[in-house]
């Protein structure tokens, strides 16, 4: 843990080999780093024909032509296809969330458009041919004709009367209006002392994960192989199967590698379902590789929320209650999730607080511009920013400190029934913070402070304190009766042990850099008394294992971990029955301890996972009634979510003059339950919190009036680089989770979730001399020199 | 017919004669002609970096360069930056020190620190942050690429490398 190293927490486990807890390699890395590994774009099967998409200038238009004469007669073109060709599809690209008694807008969303376009960047045609480039010369001959309509931008003014329409035949463009509350709000705020408003906004970002979007379609024998740069291989084989109307087990989907997701990934795209159809059409593969400007017109976006915040305390601090009115611009199509997103924000509206009436009502509406959907988080940073950025500029209306004002207000007994419904499985929200003040050294914080104001340097500290949500999840809780997804949310694994002893472990997560393949052997490799060496951890392929629900809103390791743990154990029990019989003695003294299975208190009466093996595999000799081989299957749904929690500081300088922020210091103590990797866990918390950073200080999507995408490529976003980042100083500690048996939390998202309003936080309190009470994200510096302004004049 | 133009090069050591169109980029040669799907495309800008490789011992991204450019040329790619078959000081570094995810930023991030140690062989954290400013990783947070940079300045200072790890033990 630390800056300093990677000391591992030594830790007896259950199963006792010694693997889980230990910072070990990654098993994925030697692929990678040596440039052997296989992503999407790596492949290209024989007769393979490349895709270039036409995609829509107009971000509001009826299309009254599409000529592609000129584009289909050119030197290599094979097809072109518009959205009048795609008639044939089964269904439009669906949206999955269906709450019980909220009525939710899902207008036509096809593949390629019909008829009208809705955002600039939408597919209009598809251009194949032989060749990679002349696809793209090709593409350019493609002549539309586009009647321009009235574009809707904003959010808020989309939902006034009178605007402009995204789809005309619902006569408004609201969305849905979702709410979830618990205890009497209205009530609370009369009872205050103090009720505080904010009108906060969380702009629009990016996933940008390095590699651009892909899929590689064969037919071949009567079955469909889909190669796709996607988080979701198995939801994606359901959505096909439905879309193009084939029997699912025609339909074989495959992540290969992946690189990066961030939930960008966590989608079935209309380029998935089209170059399957044209594979299908054309009897040949067919292949598209996004560019990055495909990707940033194309690929859903993330957040675009405007929050109305009212916050209710006592004078004493106590907080009262917590009403949000969260206007969550959708874009104008739906991917397969986008309006459940904000309402995410709702499940931890409460924070760490002890709030005893919360409210979450939420508003989705229809703009011009691309779907928003899930993106790292995926409503939970919404939550954790309004929450704590008004924690602090409500410390300033009380004159209460802003750390003793969350002090009195923390969350200390577990689990919690919070007023919403939801149970906070465990915590210790004075042990996090406790340690991240500790490394910061508040007091000397404080004075070096005062002494750089009096040389004119604007150095301020931020905190957030945060519980997220995660380990998707119950299905009873997020499935048709309950939340309203479509599907559910189990986990399945199945851990086959070969001849020879060693082990194979299919898992139905998908992993894309999060080192499952290692972590995932570890807990493996205890409970069957061999080396994470022997275990190989399969993933990302719907003809191996069993179904699974894939990776996003850590959920792989508590749910599919669980799965694996649990898939394990069945062999382990198989195992110690076979040992048992061999070598006589009752099936509950066997345990695996040193690399074999023993008996207790009989040094030397004991068998290796490769002696078992041979007994199960050459079933002479098994125990009365006992099947061959020694495979078995688990399944399992959670009873509830886990809530990881923990606190940041960020330590900025803000340079007044031209309003520059540089980040100082970071640092992050997080809790995610037990620890299997630690330095897995350190890893996802550096990314999560870059991620963060990146929002708060850089990163912004930019639609100009007319609707254009002004932030096409990584010269106009802004992704931050290793010179912006600061050392992130880490730390944890460990609140077992009592939801699985690994008492494990998720962490891929944590830090996401924490870390903006740090930053903020921070900045406010470095300009807290001049004046500068509060300041909306990005932090730019034309930004924050004008906050600068406003506050001095 | 388009037309085309005969290049010849070396990658990785070995010799290469192509007739490739004249705006072929030299990251579309070696991926879809030589095969050498290692080096990756990730912007079309020269922003992200993830295609970057040493075209006559130093990095260029190879999104940016026409094949046609590397005429005589010697390349070396993420498959070509270790000698024989184990792995380069940076390579083992960045394994060592879990400075990479999901990978896909990794070899152009290597071959990039290569060059960066090759022109700095005892750089400062400010200097290994700045000198990689050009590659882009949105998984890592660069702390433990900066880390494996320093570890593997330390190794080739050495002049002698450790022999690769063969499992996922810590030492």
């Amino acid at each position: 843990m630390g800056v300093a190293g990677f000391e591992s927490a030594e830790r007896e486990v259950p199963g006792g080999n010694g693997y889980v807890g230990r910072s070990l390699r990654r098993k994925e890395d030697p692929r990678l780093i040596t440039g052997r590994a296989t992503y999407v774009d790596d492949i290209v099967p024989p007769g393979t024909l490349y895709a270039a998409i036409v995609r829509s200038p107009e971000a509001h238009a009826r299309i009254r032509s599409i000529d592609v004469a000129a584009a289909a007669a050119r030197d290599g073109v094979e097809a072109v296809f518009t959205g009048a060709d795609m008639d044939d599809l089964a269904a439009p690209c669906p949206m999955v969330w269906s709450p019980p008694g909220v009525e939710v807008l899902v207008p036509d969303h096809w593949p390629l458009a019909r008829d009208e376009v809705g955002y600039v960047g939408q597919a209009v045609a598809v251009v194949l041919g032989d060749d990679r480039y002349a696809v793209v010369d090709a593409a350019e001959d493609v002549v539309v004709d586009y009647e321009p309509l009235p574009v809707v931008l904003d959010p808020e003014a989309a939902l006034e009367e009178g605007s402009p329409l995204v789809h005309e035949q619902y006569g408004t463009n609201q969305v849905f209006e979702w709410s979830l509350a618990g205890g009497d709000v209205e009530a609370a705020f009369a009872a205050s002392d103090v009720v505080m408003e904010r009108r906060i906004v969380n702009h629009r970002t990016a996933g940008a994960a390095i590699e651009p979007r892909g899929a590689v379609a064969e037919w071949r024998e009567g079955r469909l192989t889909l190669w796709s740069s996607t988080q979701i291989p198995h939801v994606a084989r359901v959505i096909l199967s439905i879309q193009l109307g084939i029997s699912e087990e025609k339909i074989r989907v495959v992540a290969p590698e992946v690189g990066g997701g961030f939930g960008s990934k966590l989608q079935v795209y209309g380029e998935e379902v089209l170059v399957a159809w044209c594979a299908r059409r054309t009897r040949r593969p067919v292949k598209w590789t996004a560019t990055r400007t495909d990707d940033m017109l194309a690929t859903h976006h993330g957040r675009d929320q405007v929050d109305l915040v009212r916050i209710g305390a006592m004078r004493d601090g106590r907080l009262t209650a917590i009403h949000a009115r969260v206007i969550q611009d959708c874009g104008a199509y739906h991917l397969i999730e986008g309006p459940v997103i904000p309402t995410f924000t709702a499940c931890v509206i409460s924070g760490v607080y002890d709030f005893q009436a919360v409210q979450t009502d939420v508003v989705g509406v229809f703009t011009n511009k691309v779907t928003t959907d899930a993106i790292r988080g995926a409503g939970r940073p919404e939550a954790t920013h309004l929450i704590e950025v008004c924690i602090d500029q409500l410390a300033d209306e009380l004159g209460i400190d802003r750390l003793e004002l969350r002090r009195r207000n923390f969350i200390r007994t577990f689990p919690n029934r919070r007023p919403h419904g939801f149970v906070y499985d465990s915590g210790d929200y004075d042990g996090t913070l406790d340690r991240c003040l500790e490394l910061l050294d508040l007091d000397g914080f404080r004075r070096e402070q005062e002494q750089l104001r009096r040389e004119g340097v604007y150095r301020g500290v931020g905190f957030s304190t945060y519980v997220e949500i995660c380990g998707l999840g119950p299905s009873r809780a997020l499935g048709p009766d309950g939340w309203g997804m479509q599907g559910g949310y189990f986990e399945s694994a199945q851990v086959r042990v070969l001849p020879t002893g060693t082990v194979i472990a299919y898992t139905g997560t998908s992993p894309h850099g999060q080192g499952l393949e290692t972590s995932f052997a570890q807990i493996v490799a205890d409970r069957l008394g061999v080396s994470p060496d022997a275990v190989e951890v399969i993933h990302g392929d719907t003809d191996t294992g069993p179904f699974g629900k894939d990776t996003y809103g850590s959920r792989s390791l508590s749910v599919g971990g669980e799965a694996i743990a649990r898939a394990t154990e069945k062999v382990q029990e198989k195992a110690r029955r076979i040992v048992a019989h061999k070598l006589e003695a009752a099936p509950e003294d066997i345990e695996v301890a040193d690399g074999a299975f023993r008996v207790k208190g009989t040094p030397g009466k004991a068998m290796t996972l490769a002696e078992i093996a041979t007994e199960a595999y050459i079933p002479a000799d098994l125990p009365e009634g006992m099947e061959a081989g020694l495979d078995e299957l688990a399944f399992y749904d959670p009873d509830n979510f886990v809530w990881p929690f923990g606190a940041h500081a960020c330590v900025v300088d803000v340079d007044v003059e031209t309003g520059a922020v540089r980040i100082v210091r970071w640092i992050a103590v997080d809790d995610c339950g037990r620890a299997i990797n630690p330095r897995l866990i350190d890893g996802q918390v550096h990314g999560g919190a870059a991620h963060a950073i990146g929002q708060a200080l850089y990163e912004r999507i930019a639609y100009d009036d007319n609707g254009q995408l002004t932030t096409s490529t990584f010269v106009d976003y802004a992704l931050p680089t290793a010179a912006e980042l600061p050392t992130f100083e880490t730390d944890r500690t460990e609140t077992p989770s009592p939801t699985n048996s690994l008492g494990v939390k998720g962490v891929g998202e944590a830090a996401t979730i924490a870390a903006t309003p740090a930053i903020v936080n921070a900045v406010v309190d470095a300009l807290r001399p001049l004046g500068v009470r509060a300041i909306d994200m990005p932090l730019t510096s034309e930004r924050v020199f004008t906050a600068i302004q406003e506050a001095r004049a | 017919m388009r037309s085309t133009i005969p290049v010849r090069l070396t990658v990785n050591g070995h010799r290469h004669e192509l007739e490739v169109e004249p705006r072929l980029l030299l990251v579309h040669l070696l991926r879809d002609r030589l095969g050498l799907t290692g080096t990756h495309v990730g912007c079309d800008t020269s922003n992200c970096g993830a295609c970057t490789v040493h075209l006559d011992g130093e990095a260029v991204k190879s999104c940016t360069v026409l094949a046609v450019q590397a005429d005589g040329a010697e390349v070396t790619t993420i498959e070509g930056l270790a000698d024989g078959g184990g792995l380069h000081p940076l390579q083992r570094a960045f394994w060592e020190d879990h400075a990479l995810q999901c990978g896909y930023c990794t070899p152009g991030m290597i071959m990039a620190a290569a060059d960066l140690l090759a022109r700095n062989p005892d750089p400062s954290d400010d200097e290994v942050r700045h000198g990689l400013e050009g590659n882009l990783c949105r998984c890592t947070g660069y702390q433990n690429i900066v880390r494996a940079v320093q570890d593997a300045a330390r190794e080739l200072a050495d002049g002698h490398g450790a022999p690769a790890p063969s499992t996922t033990e810590v030492a």
